[in-house]
């Protein structure tokens, strides 16, 4: 393999670490919630692909068109359900979440009495080349969705007005308020945003691996590395974050050992959070904006 | 002249802290109200509670006809109640512009955003030379002009301060109480002040009160109480 091969399987790599951890920047960014039950989210997306394909027969690239806002149904159904109860201790708010992923992966379990599915795609194991080059169409296509994500979302947040009320509420929430912007119902919105953005990373890594309840885990490790290289709640931070991961995940592993890839991803933690405690594309002094004085 | 914000006998605090305790006070339609006091009396308190950021914990307060009690606080910018709070609290990380496009963010001023810029731009000449300047660059006189036009953006009926001239150098306070005094002049707004300036707030209010342990301990005319011997002695430091 030489360099040129593994520079793509980084990057494709990173794509796939970038979409999952878009969402996660987002909601951490916003409602300054650690959402540790974001994996099980991207897991709901993937069952959501799943049974897309066994009731209607759907090919997941088009069953995205239908788990994707199930998804943000979701996510404002638990904000409202879950974590919006206990906005006043935001520390109950992580537990919350840890609860959540709990119960979600048991009661996947519980449903498909752990059989391990996979959804069948009619492109996504087609693989083409340039030289000695691969490249998986189900892998560039989620490389693909960040992209197209990272920049509708950059967007979204710089160019619309919902999107700078939501900037504002991540900024000072008093001021906020007194704006006229409804903090209460932009951190439902966001945290639906975020699940949508997890059930797209789900549905999209469907056709790649066997489903299981606890495949969140595979992702969500890797995820909050990049939310910490790439910078708290930052769009290109997740992005930019997602591929330098990938790249040193797929550079260690070809030239150290494969089995290393967590100690790299806590390497990568470590040395960031040492050298640049903001992330690569945070705002620097943002990260206190979260304990000054909120409501 | 008709009553447009009355607060009657509203308690109100943090957690189990009371702060006001029972505060009476109102303010006409085309006023400049002062209201003074020292260090962590309750003056921001009373403004965050008028505001809806702190919920009082008893008492009615009454804004246009309308009972505003209760409501939270991003409902009670519609009805034409704007707050400049303590520092200004500019989104820090946003373009000015980004900022004065929030001020209107409420719907019923939404739809007028492009004539409130140009109005507030008038006003402040400077935002609009700033416009594309992140608002945390701005020094602190701009930021206070910034945040004042922000509130402005919502086109309100009363204006509400809170120490504007906080961490001013003297020149620069003065030029914000000349701006705040044109403000009054040109927009037709009713203003509610909030200062550590006595002698500045008490020249420029018509009235004013003095709120001392979480009540009003006296008020009257702002001309009156500026030569009145107890206030100079306690605020004026004469
Ligand atoms: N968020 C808060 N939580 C708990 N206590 C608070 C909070 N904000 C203010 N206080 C307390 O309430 C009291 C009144 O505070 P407030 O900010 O209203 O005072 P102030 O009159 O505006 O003072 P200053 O002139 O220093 O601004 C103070 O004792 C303060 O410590
Ligand atoms: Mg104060």
């Amino acid at each position: 393999m030489d360099i040129l091969n593994i520079l793509v399987v980084g990057l494709l790599l990173g794509g796939i670490y970038g979409l999952v951890s878009i969402g996660l920047n987002l909601i951490f960014g916003v409602i300054r919630i650690v959402n540790f039950a974001h994996g099980e989210l991207v897991m709901l997306g993937m069952y959501g692909a799943y049974l897309a394909y066994a009731t209607l027969g759907l090919d997941p690239y088009i069953a995205v068109l239908l788990v994707v806002p199930a998804l943000f149904v979701v996510g404002i159904i638990v904000h409202r359900l879950v974590l919006q109860p206990l906005h006043a201790e935001s520390n109950m708010q992580i537990f919350a979440t840890f609860g959540l992923l709990i119960i979600l992966q048991n009661a996947v379990l519980a449903i498909t009495r752990g059989e391990g599915f996979s959804v069948p795609s009619k492109v996504a194991g087609f693989t083409f080349g340039v030289g000695d080059i691969r490249v998986t169409v189900s892998r560039l296509v989620i490389f693909l969705a960040l992209t197209a994500t990272a920049i509708a979302l950059h967007l979204f947040l710089k160019r619309t007005l919902i999107g700078k009320s939501i900037r504002a509420v991540t900024q000072d929430r008093q001021a906020a308020r007194l704006m006229g912007i409804n903090v209460e119902r932009t951190f439902t919105i966001t945290f639906g945003i975020g699940s949508a953005l997890a059930g797209l990373a789900g549905v999209l890594l469907s056709p790649i691996y066997t489903l299981s309840p606890g495949i969140g885990g595979n992702f969500i490790l890797a995820a909050f590395a990049v939310v910490v290289l790439g910078g708290l709640g930052s769009v290109a931070g997740a992005y930019f974050g997602g591929m330098i991961v990938g790249l040193v995940e797929a550079f260690a592993g070809f030239y150290i050992d494969p089995e290393l890839k967590q100690a790299i991803w806590f390497l990568i933690f470590l040395v960031v959070l040492i050298v640049r405690p903001t992330g690569l594309f945070g705002q620097v002094g943002a990260e206190e904006v979260g304990f000054r004085e909120q409501n | 002249m008709s009553r447009l914000l009355t607060v009657e006998n509203v308690s109100s605090g943090y957690g189990l802290t009371p702060v006001l305790r029972g505060v009476s006070m109102h303010v006409d339609t085309g006023e400049v109200v002062a209201v003074v006091g020292a260090n962590g009396v309750g003056k921001s308190t009373l403004l965050r509670t008028i505001t809806g950021l702190v919920h009082p914990t008893g008492g009615d307060i009454t804004f246009d006809g309308v009972h505003i009690t209760g409501l939270p606080a991003h409902r009670i910018v519609s009805h034409g109640l704007a707050m400049v709070p303590e520092g200004g609290r500019l989104f820090t990380f946003m373009t000015v512009m980004e900022n004065l496009e929030l001020g209107a963010f409420n719907p019923t001023s939404r739809e007028d955003t492009q004539q409130s810029l140009h109005e507030v731009m008038e006003l402040f000449p400077i935002l609009r030379e700033r416009r594309a300047q992140r608002a945390g660059s701005l020094s602190g006189g701009e930021r206070q002009m910034c945040a004042i036009a922000r509130a402005l953006m919502s086109r309100p009926r009363m204006l509400m301060l809170d120490e504007p001239s906080l961490g001013l150098s003297p020149v620069m306070l003065e030029k914000v109480f000349d701006l705040i005094r044109m403000v009054v002049a040109s927009r037709d707004v009713t203003v509610l002040l909030i200062e550590q300036n006595v002698a500045d707030a008490l020249e420029m209010a018509n009235r004013a009160y003095v709120i001392e342990h979480g009540v009003i301990a006296k008020t009257g005319p702002g001309a009156e109480m500026l030569h009145d011997p107890d206030i100079q002695r306690a605020y004026m430091g004469l």
